[in-house]
């Protein structure tokens, strides 16, 4: 089977963003980006499925500005088959890259499509869910375990109270959890394999997607900051300090 | 304008974070009405509403996002707001009734401006974006945290609507829960949490356990403790794991990445152990101890004794 991948481009977990003075948004200029640690475990789980067997092709597809190249090229690297970007420069909000992956996936025809839960920049944890709705596919989030078989996957969810696990129909939407597997590291000479991978560029408009944002941001400001405390030095003194001083005991 | 939000609950009990779902419905203002959807439900209900709707059917019991999605669609129409809160089923289920209705979802709000415009965490919560929605229908979950709960009590008229067909897409398989007798992490006043520094899962239970026994609170753990395989998926703290705020969050042998520091650091009083005098968790504690967690941990037992 034919399996689809999402990958985001994203400010890498790292780093510690800060809000630009003027309240527009987060300082992304100079700033390290990475595919987002989500997706890259959407990527293992793919070329997993594909080394046992059960799949015989990985296609990943990142959606905004050219440089998401080098986020495919990633992925390529790990193991995806090729690659398509969906060139955009407009903020692509949730609704707009399923409705993206959606014209994707009318094309390609995968049997399954693997997104992370969420991407770290956004926070958003909708794309998968709204994919599947909108393709009137089973969704199976949140995965920390996949059994895949010919006509339906088995998967183990990381749930509020535990885990849950669900059997989908395929084909179907499988978001990723932490736990459902550990990326490889890329080696160079998977990177300079990657680099001849096929790399297709197709634009939101030739989709026949209209994109334009939804949701619009009137400011981005930061937190209120909390204040370091004390260091106490002594189990008797903290113990102390949180009966009289704070109150909590 | 009426609002319509989704209710947590085990088809046997409403959970608390309806009421903190409630509270952010309360601060856009409107008639209110709670679905209750499930299967053999029983005492699930709530006051100071307008009503409660009950969809009660077999292929509803397991909360399934595809059946509970199309409930929530067929009721649509009379309504401004669809609000859920931000658990694992709200956020499973919320983005499949958005993209539906062709609305982009509004996640994890914590404050509400007004009707259309809400303030969301975003970057790990390193950032506040303030939005405007243009969506006919908000669909929006809840950071329960940010939320007071309202007191719920007292019950509204119940109102069974249509609980549609099976969709034959997925199927519920089966579910392992943490049991515990401890308060449940998003709900407790108190809560204890281990990280990397706790170095195995024993040790959770014989250093950390005692603690939290003695302040009757609930037990958490970092991402690195989670991956290690020392306690439960459900215990992770952080941007991608639970966000909790209590009264008392004691940071055991826990580094304080950003990630984490994002789940629990709208706690009202933060305790610090660890042994590295640097660590960046101490940044945002209230009181930090430094030193071996395997001396201080029993040290603050035995002087919560006296
Ligand atoms: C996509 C993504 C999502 C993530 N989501 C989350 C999340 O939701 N929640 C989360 O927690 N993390 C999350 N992380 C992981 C996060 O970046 C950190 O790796 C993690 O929080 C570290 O856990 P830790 O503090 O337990 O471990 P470490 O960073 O290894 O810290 C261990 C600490 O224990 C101290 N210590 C060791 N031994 C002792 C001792 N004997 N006595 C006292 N102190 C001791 C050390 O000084 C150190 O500070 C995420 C990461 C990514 C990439
Ligand atoms: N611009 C994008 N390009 C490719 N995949 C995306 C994009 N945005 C979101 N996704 C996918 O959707 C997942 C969830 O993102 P979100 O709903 O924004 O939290 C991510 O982990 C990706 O797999």
């Amino acid at each position: 089977m034919k399996i689809l991948v999402a990958v985001k481009r994203v400010v890498d977990f790292n780093v510690k963003v800060r809000v630009k003075p003027d309240g527009t948004g987060v300082e992304t200029a100079n700033v390290k980006m990475s595919m987002n640690p989500f997706d890259e475990i959407a990527v293992e789980e793919a070329v997993r499925l594909k080394e046992a067997g059960a799949a015989i092709e990985i296609i990943a597809v990142s959606c905004g500005p050219a440089a998401c190249q080098e986020t495919l090229r990633t992925a390529l690297a790990i193991g995806a088959d090729r690659a398509i970007l969906v060139e955009s420069s407009e903020e692509l909000q949730p609704l707009a890259v399923s409705k993206i992956l959606k014209s994707v996936v009318e094309r390609e025809k995968p049997n399954l499509v693997i997104l992370g839960k969420q991407a770290i920049d956004d926070d958003c944890n909708q794309t998968g869910q709204m994919l599947a709705a909108l393709l009137g596919w089973a969704q199976a989030t949140f995965a920390s375990k996949v059994k895949l078989s010919p006509e339906k996957a088995e998967v183990t969810r990381e749930v509020d109270g535990g885990l849950e696990t669900d059997s989908v129909k395929l084909p179907a939407v499988i978001t990723t959890d932490l736990r459902l597997n550990e990326p490889r590291y890329v080696t160079l000479p998977n990177i300079m394999k990657a680099k001849k991978k096929a790399l297709e560029t197709l634009k939101p408009d030739a989709l026949g997607v209209d994109v334009s944002p939804r949701l619009q941001t009137l400011k981005v400001t930061e937190p209120p900051k909390r204040k370091a405390g004390a260091k106490v030095p002594d189990a008797k003194t903290l113990v102390e300090k949180l009966r009289n001083e704070a109150k909590v005991l | 304008m009426a609002i319509l939000v989704i209710a947590e609950h085990d088809n046997k009990t409403l959970k608390k974070a309806t009421l903190n779902a409630l509270a952010a419905a309360q601060k856009i203002g409107g008639d209110i009405d709670v679905l209750v959807a499930g299967h053999q439900i029983k005492d699930v209900t709530v006051g100071g509403v307008r009503k409660i709707l009950q969809a009660d059917a077999p292929h509803l019991a397991d909360f399934l996002a595809e059946n509970v999605a199309s409930v929530v669609l067929g009721i649509s129409k009379g309504y401004s707001h669809i609000l859920a809160p931000s658990t694992s089923n709200g956020k499973n289920i919320l983005p499949r009734v958005a993209a539906l209705l062709d609305v982009q979802q509004i996640s994890d709000i914590v404050a509400v401006e007004s009707a259309d415009t809400f303030v969301r965490p975003i970057y790990a919560g390193n950032a506040l974006a303030t939005v405007k929605s243009k969506d006919p229908i908000k669909v929006i979950t809840v950071r329960t945290t940010a939320f007071d709960a309202v007191s719920g009590s007292g019950s509204a008229p119940v109102e069974a609507i249509s609980a549609g067909n099976d969709s034959g897409l997925s199927s519920f398989v089966g579910r392992e829960v943490s049991k515990s007798e401890r308060p449940e992490l998003t709900a407790a006043k108190i809560i204890v949490s281990g990280g990397r520094g706790m170095a195995n899962g024993e040790n959770f239970k014989k250093v950390l356990e005692p603690l939290a026994d003695k302040l009757g609170a609930a037990m958490g753990a970092s991402r690195a403790a989670v991956d290690a395989g020392f306690v439960p998926n459900d215990w992770q703290v952080g941007q991608t794991g639970k966000i909790v705020a209590p009264d008392l969050y004691i940071a055991v042998g826990i580094s304080g990445a950003i990630q984490h520091l994002a789940g629990m650091k709208d706690s009202r009083v933060i305790v610090a152990i660890n042994k590295d005098e640097e660590a960046p968790i101490f940044q945002v504690a209230d009181y930090g101890l430094v030193g071996d967690l395997f001396q201080l941990v029993p040290a603050v037992v035995e002087e919560l004794k006296k």
